[in-house]
């Protein structure tokens, strides 16, 4: 995974609360291989209508280069499905913007490059306000933590991890590796102390 | 002096591998369970060439796209794909998989504590959501995303930051009629579905230390629709009582030392949380959803939300809710007419809640048609023994093989566009059940009622033998 420390583009406001994975991506996609790409599927049954013809008065029909999305209350609840994370990544969104998160779409988020920025509701409102019209140049700083458009700076909140995960395009499995000897001496340990913690063979 | 701690302090500590000076702390997984959809996760791995670190702590199971109905014979070629895939996958591994024709098949959170895999004191991870159902073990249970199972089939362990910690005290006596469900629905209705975020939810109280475990299951199972990755209830003899015997749970030799052990779980007297959510039984009705999110959430007896008593925002999301529901504003959700029921998924298809449905359902007929799908084949079995299949079959209902089925609708059981289903499943969301399907949430003897009515009705009007409920 690559790390960025500032992305530059255009910001778009999907004011709806409540987009739960389930609307991010229908399930009924998600038996795809990932390399087939996903972008095709992001919030498709709010995109299209009953016969699959996208509807013109949706945000990201009529901006699909958008790579910045303002979203509603809890985005992203619900189901755990990382494909939902491919979907908007696959779409070109780098950062969703949002007043609250579903926990585990956060940090799927997070392990794909997608920044989940979490802002109070005064600046939301804020972003709310100078984005009633696409923001060509909406400027999203890792460093800073803040979003930049039309002469605002509005801070979001990220974890520090988090933040140096993106920044440095960090992946856990290669830093887990430094800490192999810890994890050989734990498990040892554990069932040492715990024998009932193996499970108990199959016959 | 030592510190009072909680359940989740002490879960945590004994997991805790390293904690890194940002506070993530390095867990260790002592058991790891895989479905279909963990095929992202496996391709992840064989990008990099990597072996599973510990196969004899993880296990395979079909659930998500299995077919319900002729599933000897897979006519979908994608499903068939699915399942081949998670085979394949496993063992290449040397995962133990439970495929189609195993009888300890069924949805994931209920074959891990039916076979004994799931056990008090674990750190269990699974890609899925309602991981969180493990918990009702006193077991420190959360999903996870495909780039974690990634990492726990890699490496045995799991980064994350320990939760807030958050009580939900229920004292007092379950009314007649009210069930675990109607206990999750009401506390995700009064919190909302993101109130619980960032926390670890322990349910207790004396309503608790009653509940059996397929009623403790079915509420940490909900615990994610609030908003917690993790819901968790103390071990106590119900659960000891439930583990004991089970295929992968502690021989007899192990038995004492790991009671002991689970005892020593329970939150110590005075250990101070972060949050207290206190509910009194007599405040708790069967309770049922209306819109299209869990926390929309009202009793039976109750009216549909009027958006004209909320502020913009509020009315707004009330507004596209009924518009979707296709429903009135003001109106009682009672007498609601509903096309078909569901009683399955991981919330509410064990044993008890078959029973409890079969019961309000004996000898009598349903005005709507409907599935059931028991949440496991081992479930399946015993209920088949018990003459409950009869009884479902008799009334009208279809009788089918166990899987997730119509509460994700990836297999083809879904619901059609614009059809209203009762359902016992733990998700209302827009399009879950199939696209613009309309689901109410709520408990498996709401559901029979509803389908002997055709229509959303109060169980407790209903004459039956409380006894049996
Ligand atoms: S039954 Fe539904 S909620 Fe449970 S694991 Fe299957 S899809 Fe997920």
């Amino acid at each position: 995974m690559n790390g960025w420390t500032a992305h530059t583009g255009m910001a778009v406001c999907l004011d709806v609360d409540n987009i739960d994975t389930d609307q991010i991506i229908p399930a009924r996609f998600m038996s795809q291989p990932r390399v087939d790409g996903y972008a095709d599927f992001l919030m498709h049954d709010l995109r299209r209508d009953n016969k699959g013809t996208l509807r013109p008065d949706f945000i990201l029909n009529q901006h699909p280069n958008a790579s910045v999305l303002l979203a509603g209350k809890n985005f992203g609840s619900g189901s755990s499905r990382e494909a939902a994370v491919y979907a908007l990544l696959d779409s070109g969104i780098q950062v969703v913007i949002a007043q609250s998160f579903g926990d585990i779409f956060a940090s799927n988020a997070i392990n794909n490059g997608v920044l989940p920025a979490l802002v109070s509701a005064d600046d939301w409102q804020t972003l709310h306000s100078s984005c009633t019209t696409p923001q060509l140049d909406c400027k999203v700083d890792l460093n800073t933590s803040t979003v930049n458009m039309s002469d605002t700076s509005i801070p979001f909140v990220i974890d520090e991890t988090w933040r140096l995960k993106l920044i440095n395009g960090w992946d856990d499995t290669d830093l887990t590796k430094e800490y192999q000897s810890q994890i050989d001496t734990f498990r040892a340990r554990r069932f040492e102390a715990n024998t009932w913690a193996w499970p108990t063979a199959s016959d | 002096m030592t510190i009072a701690r909680t359940m989740l302090d002490k879960l945590w500590a004994a997991h805790e591998i390293v904690q890194r000076e940002d506070g993530s702390s390095l867990l260790w997984v002592d058991r790891h369970l895989v479905h279909e959809g963990s095929h992202h996760a496996f391709a992840k791995l064989a990008a990099r060439n990597l072996p599973v670190a510990e196969p004899a702590l993880t296990f395979g199971v079909a659930d998500h796209y299995v077919p319900t109905r002729n599933r000897l014979q897979i006519t979908d070629a994608t499903i068939a794909r699915m399942i081949n895939t998670l085979q394949s996958n496993t063992q290449q591994h040397g995962i133990e998989f439970m495929g189609l024709d195993d009888p300890r098949q069924g949805i994931v959170h209920v074959i891990g504590p039916e076979q004994g895999i799931t056990l008090p004191g674990l750190l269990i991870n699974c890609g899925d959501s309602h991981t969180s159902t493990h918990g009702a073990f006193g077991a420190l249970a959360f999903g996870i995303g495909a780039t974690e199972v990634a990492h726990v089939l890699a490496t045995q362990t799991v980064w994350q930051k320990k939760p807030k910690s958050m009580r939900i005290n229920i004292n007092g006596t379950l009314p007649f009629g009210v069930t675990a469900k109607d206990i999750a629905l009401h506390w995700i209705a009064k919190l909302d579905n993101s109130g619980a975020q960032g926390h670890a939810i322990e349910y207790s109280g004396s309503v608790i230390k009653q509940l059996s475990m397929e009623a403790r299951m079915t509420l940490c199972n909900m615990s994610i629709e609030g908003g917690a990755r993790f819901g968790m209830i103390a071990p106590d003899n119900i659960t000891f009582e439930y583990v004991k015997g089970r295929p992968y749970a502690p021989a007899s030799a192990q038995w004492e030392s790991a009671k002991q052990a689970w005892r020593q779980l329970t939150t110590d007297e005075g250990a101070p949380f972060d949050r207290e959510i206190r509910i009194d039984s007599v405040d708790l009705a069967p309770t049922l959803t209306w819109g299209t999110s869990p926390d929309q959430a009202i009793a039976v007896d109750g009216y549909i939300p009027n958006p004209a008593a909320y502020d913009d925002a509020k009315a707004q999301t009330i507004n596209s809710a009924l518009e979707y529901m296709d429903l009135k504003a003001g109106q009682p959700i009672e007498g609601t007419p509903i096309d078909q029921i569901f009683l399955g998924s991981c919330t509410n298809a064990r044993i008890e809640d078959i029973r409890s449905a079969a019961a309000v359902l004996k000898g009598k007929r349903v005005k709507v048609p409907g599935l059931v799908s028991p949440g496991s084949t081992a479930i399946k079995a015993q209920a088949e023994r018990e003459g409950l299949d009869r009884i479902f079959i008799d009334a009208g209902l279809e009788w089918a093989s166990s899987g997730c089925s119509s509460c994700v609708a990836m297999n083809g059981d879904t619901i059609g566009s614009g059809k209203r289903c009762a359902s016992t499943t733990n998700r209302n969301f827009r399009g879950r059940q199939g696209r613009g399907s309309r689901t109410h949430l709520m408990s498996p003897i709401m559901v029979a009622a509803a389908a002997l009515h055709g229509a959303i009705v109060d169980v407790r009007s209903l004459s039956l033998d409380e006894a049996c409920v």
